[in-house]
């Protein structure tokens, strides 16, 4: 089984720009309804299928996500 | 395992570098250059040179990259970037520096300074970002500007009898024995991403053995002077950029 993972989203430097729900394999991500102090939708995690494999904060040309993976068990 | 487990510290898998401060970003949502500092970024962090790295920011969009850069910099006058970085290096054979320059800054008014400084194979990387367009100044025809391509100074499409052909310097550029290693990638997707950041830190390893210019091009997207969605851009560009300007290497070092 895939290990999991989880995301933190700077909600406030978001851009709303949705490069990093494109590259989720999982559709971990999509645009909230509220928007952030500048006016932006932010990205916000709507199920807990995440990986951890980071693609969407690799992508983000704001650096907004940090990306957590649980470790292998041994 | 519960989620609260995942997020503590040694789950940490990516977090932005502190070689990139902390302030907001000032480009469009969705624009490359963002990424395209991050990569660079990551780099200097990984090869652990931020206090020997020195970098020469444009004229364009990027011309505020030393608030986002934690390492030294300087400005230079529209286009000038490789004289800058060449007075820099020289005086300071010791650093590893860069410029990062827009295909404006780069390709139309600093076209002399560019290739000069590769002919002359200057010991510095040179980034160039290649969104196709001045995206600064309100989406202005670029020499790199595609055939047919709409742009406030083309309303009507670039037509090249009138107007000129799309220039590909970075493989004129490859022409010139000054240059050591070219290359052509982008950062639009995640595969995208991390051979850009390759090319990168190969860019920088190679100024230490003083063979010549290293010139990494960043094909990138423009959404707000292309008039797209961020998403629709990508698509585009790769639609419509990566024919004419093929991703991959252009001039590799000879073994
Ligand atoms: C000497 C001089 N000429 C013209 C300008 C106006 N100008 C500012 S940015 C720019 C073009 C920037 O385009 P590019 O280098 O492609 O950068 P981008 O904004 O697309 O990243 C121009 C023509 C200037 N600032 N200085
Ligand atoms: S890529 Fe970054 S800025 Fe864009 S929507 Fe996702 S988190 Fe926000
Ligand atoms: S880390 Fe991977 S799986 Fe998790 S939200 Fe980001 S792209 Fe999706
Ligand atoms: S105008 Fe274009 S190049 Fe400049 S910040 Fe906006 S999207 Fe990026
Ligand atoms: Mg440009």
């Amino acid at each position: 089984m895939a290990r999991k993972g989880d995301v933190v989203i700077n909600i406030e430097k978001c851009k709303g720009c949705e490069v990093c729900l494109a590259a989720c394999p999982n559709e971990v991500l999509a645009l909230s309804k509220e928007v952030n102090s500048k006016g932006y939708h932010f990205a916000m995690k709507v199920n807990s299928e995440c990986i951890g494999c980071a693609n969407c904060a690799i992508v983000c040309p704001d650096a907004v996500i940090t990306v957590y993976r649980e470790k292998r068990n041994n | 395992m519960s989620e609260n487990t995942i997020k503590n510290p040694e789950n940490l898998v990516y977090e932005k570098t502190s070689v990139m401060t902390d302030r907001v970003l000032h480009y469009c949502p969705g624009c490359g250059h963002g990424t395209a500092h991050r990569m660079l970024a990551e780099v200097i962090d990984e090869l652990g040179i931020q206090g020997d790295t020195i970098g020469v920011a444009p004229v364009g969009c990027s011309v505020l990259a030393y608030y986002y850069f934690d390492v030294d910099m300087q400005e230079a006058a529209h286009g000038r970037a490789p004289a800058v970085a060449t007075g820099i290096k020289r005086v300071l054979p010791e650093k590893y520096v860069f410029t990062y320059q827009g295909d404006g800054d780069l390709a139309a008014i600093g076209t002399a300074e560019t290739i000069h400084a590769c002919n002359r194979g200057e010991n510095i990387l040179v980034v160039f970002i290649n969104n196709g367009i001045y995206g600064m100044t309100g989406g202005q025809m670029a020499p790199t500007t595609l055939e047919g391509m709409k742009s406030s100074t083309s309303p009507r499409g670039r037509d090249v009898k009138t107007m000129g052909n799309p220039l590909k310097i970075t493989e004129l550029l490859a022409q010139l024995p000054g240059t050591y290693f070219v290359t052509r990638q982008s950062v639009h997707t995640p595969a995208n991403v991390r051979k850009t950041k390759k090319a990168l830190k190969k860019a920088l390893e190679y100024q230490k053995l003083d063979k010549g210019t290293c010139f990494v091009e960043v094909v990138a997207n423009c959404p707000s002077g292309w008039k797209m969605t961020p998403v629709q851009s990508n698509k585009w560009m790769e639609e419509n950029m990566f024919p004419y300007y093929p991703l991959g290497d252009i001039k590799v070092p000879e073994k």
